[in-house]
């Protein structure tokens, strides 16, 4: 659905965007993530057709960016929520929804079917006819969603949905983003949010400027973090750090009382761990495994470009 | 070219517009002060001074027509400086830039939200104008003043140039300014050489004739198109998303 290969963007001798190749397939949710100014807004501003490239080459279906005749075709089929909601303050919900619809040569019959849907989906509808200035974040994020679907679009572009939201209009969004997902809609998301691109995403894609990898969050964070067993102890010395870093399991590291050990088997390894402490003469308070995380895994990975 | 999308934009910047206060209020006062106010000085004049003649009036019946050349470079900046930095302070200019809608489209939709509304009152006011002017003056000039050849060449030439050249001055100061209100007030300053005209007339520097009308018209064109061409440059959706403040 997406193709991308070679892209580039430069502003004046700054490169935003730095040979990116990938691509996002029809019906999947393709997580884009990477630091602030890594070049994720320019990104979806170039394949939206909001901005020209650089070099390179990229096709939404079978248009191709960069070709004027093409931009508007690739505009129809494809849905921007933007970072900032950018809804008409002074207009209602229902008018700021009604003259998308009609941008997009939609019929008067199918703009009200679609604005009454998208409304109940996200449960606005009792408050269509309020102007935008009086409803709250998490009500104005919901209608620029609606807004991006009104014309059923295959592709949906979403640059931080839940930035600023409280958690609740949050996971209002994230689940609204799931239920698209079941409908088989192609989502490209920008996000900070790590625990939103775990839940959400097929795959996730971490730029800085340049794409560092593409992968799905399991084979991202099993790629990029070892398991930990995690021993808190009575007291930590010498002997028993030494005790345990003989094993030659993985790095040990500590602080205060607590020791990380990076484990490869746990089952296998954490009895020997535990015996070469008691042996070395450690009291175990407590013994805990810690599982991957993607926080710890794009940590990882943008740190290692650092 | 598609006008549909051009005027669903512009009916979309109306339904904003009236309900702002401040665009409003200057759509009223400006043609209030123009086209009543104007009428009863010169009621006045005939009737308190009775050293006042025919020929000296008209000359002052002349200049009064460049307040509707002056309302021309000012109303619009009202509207046009809300709807173009209205939409950035909104940010609303992305996703409208993100439709299916061609650069030049949204710049005629804006343009012609702006002319239309500015036009109409103006000719409104005139007819006012007009009206009160010819019933007050008709027995002390002994015929209807107007409309005349000068009205003819305000109305149908140089207010809409000075309205589209206020329109296209605001395109090109929204680019710089970031509230509306900076953006009133530097598009304001487009006021300023149609003040000075007006000055002239008033000292007898220049007169309103049908000729300078018409050489005042020629510049105005002329001006027009060069910033016709800036403001197509600067209204670049590339420009507006990366390099406008």
């Amino acid at each position: 659905m997406i193709n991308v290969n070679d892209l580039s963007k430069s502003f004046g001798s700054t490169r935003a965007v730095d040979s990116l190749t990938f691509e996002v397939k029809d019906g999947e949710v393709f997580g884009f993530l990477g630091p602030n100014g890594a070049g994720k807004t320019t990104t979806i501003r170039m394949l939206c057709c909001l901005i020209s490239k650089t070099s390179g080459t990229a096709k939404i279906g079978k248009y191709e960016i960069g070709k004027d005749k093409d931009s508007l075709k690739i505009r129809k089929m494809i849905g921007l929520v933007p970072d900032n909601v950018g809804l008409y303050e002074g207009l209602s919900a229902y008018d700021n929804l009604d003259f998308y619809g009609k941008l997009y040569d939609m019929d008067a019959k199918n703009r009200t079917i679609n604005i009454e849907k998208y409304l109940k989906m996200l449960d606005i509808w009792q408050d269509k006819d309020q102007l935008i200035a009086n409803y709250s974040k998490g009500m104005k994020q919901k209608i620029a969603i609606a807004r991006a679907l009104i014309h059923e679009p295959k592709i949906l572009f979403m640059d931080e949905p839940t930035a600023n939201l409280d958690p609740e209009s949050s996971k209002t969004v994230r689940d609204f983003i799931l239920d698209l997902k079941k409908q088989d809609k192609t989502i490209f998301l920008n996000t900070h949010n790590l625990d939103e691109a775990q839940r959400i995403c097929d795959r996730i894609g971490i730029i800085k400027t340049k794409l560092l990898t593409v992968a799905t969050p399991q084979q991202l964070m099993e790629q990029n973090w070892s398991k930990k067993t995690i021993i808190e102890l009575e007291k930590i010395n010498k002997n028993i750090l030494h005790a345990v870093k003989k094993l030659n399991f993985g790095k040990v590291t500590n602080a205060g009382n607590i020791m990380e050990v990076d484990v490869t088997d746990p089952k296998m390894q954490n009895p020997k761990i535990i015996s070469a402490i008691v042996a070395a003469g450690g009291n175990i308070l407590m013994v805990s495994q810690k599982n991957p995380g993607l926080e710890d895994a794009y940590l990882k990975i943008v740190k290692e470009i650092k | 070219m598609r006008i549909s999308k051009a005027l669903t934009i512009a009916a979309k910047d109306f339904k904003i517009y009236l309900k702002k206060r401040s665009i409003l209020s200057s759509f009223i006062i400006f043609p209030l002060i123009a086209s009543v106010g104007l009428p009863i000085i010169v009621q006045n004049i005939i009737g308190k001074s009775s050293a006042i003649t025919p020929e000296g009036i008209t000359p002052l019946l002349n200049s009064f027509l460049f307040f509707f050349i002056i309302g021309g470079v000012s109303l619009p900046t009202a509207i046009a400086s809300y709807s173009f930095v209205g939409e950035k302070t909104e940010k609303s200019i992305e996703p409208l830039l993100a439709t299916p809608v061609s650069d030049s489209e949204i710049l005629l939709g804006k343009t012609i939200s702006s002319f239309l509304p500015a036009l109409t009152v103006l000719y409104a006011g005139a007819a006012i104008f007009m009206i009160l002017i010819n019933s007050f003056t008709y027995s002390f000039l002994g015929y209807l003043y107007y409309p005349n050849a000068g009205m003819w060449i305000v109305l149908l030439i140089l207010v809409p140039l000075s309205i589209v050249l206020s329109v296209e001055t605001n395109i090109m100061v929204s680019s710089k300014v970031s509230d509306v209100r900076a953006a009133q007030q530097f598009g304001g300053l487009i006021v300023l050489p149609f003040a000075a005209l007006y000055v002239m007339g008033e000292i007898h520097a220049l007169s309103f004739t049908t000729t300078n009308l018409f050489i005042i018209s020629a510049v105005l064109l002329a001006i027009d198109f060069v910033f016709f061409i800036l403001s197509i440059k600067t209204f670049q959706r590339e420009e507006i998303l990366t390099k406008w403040k």
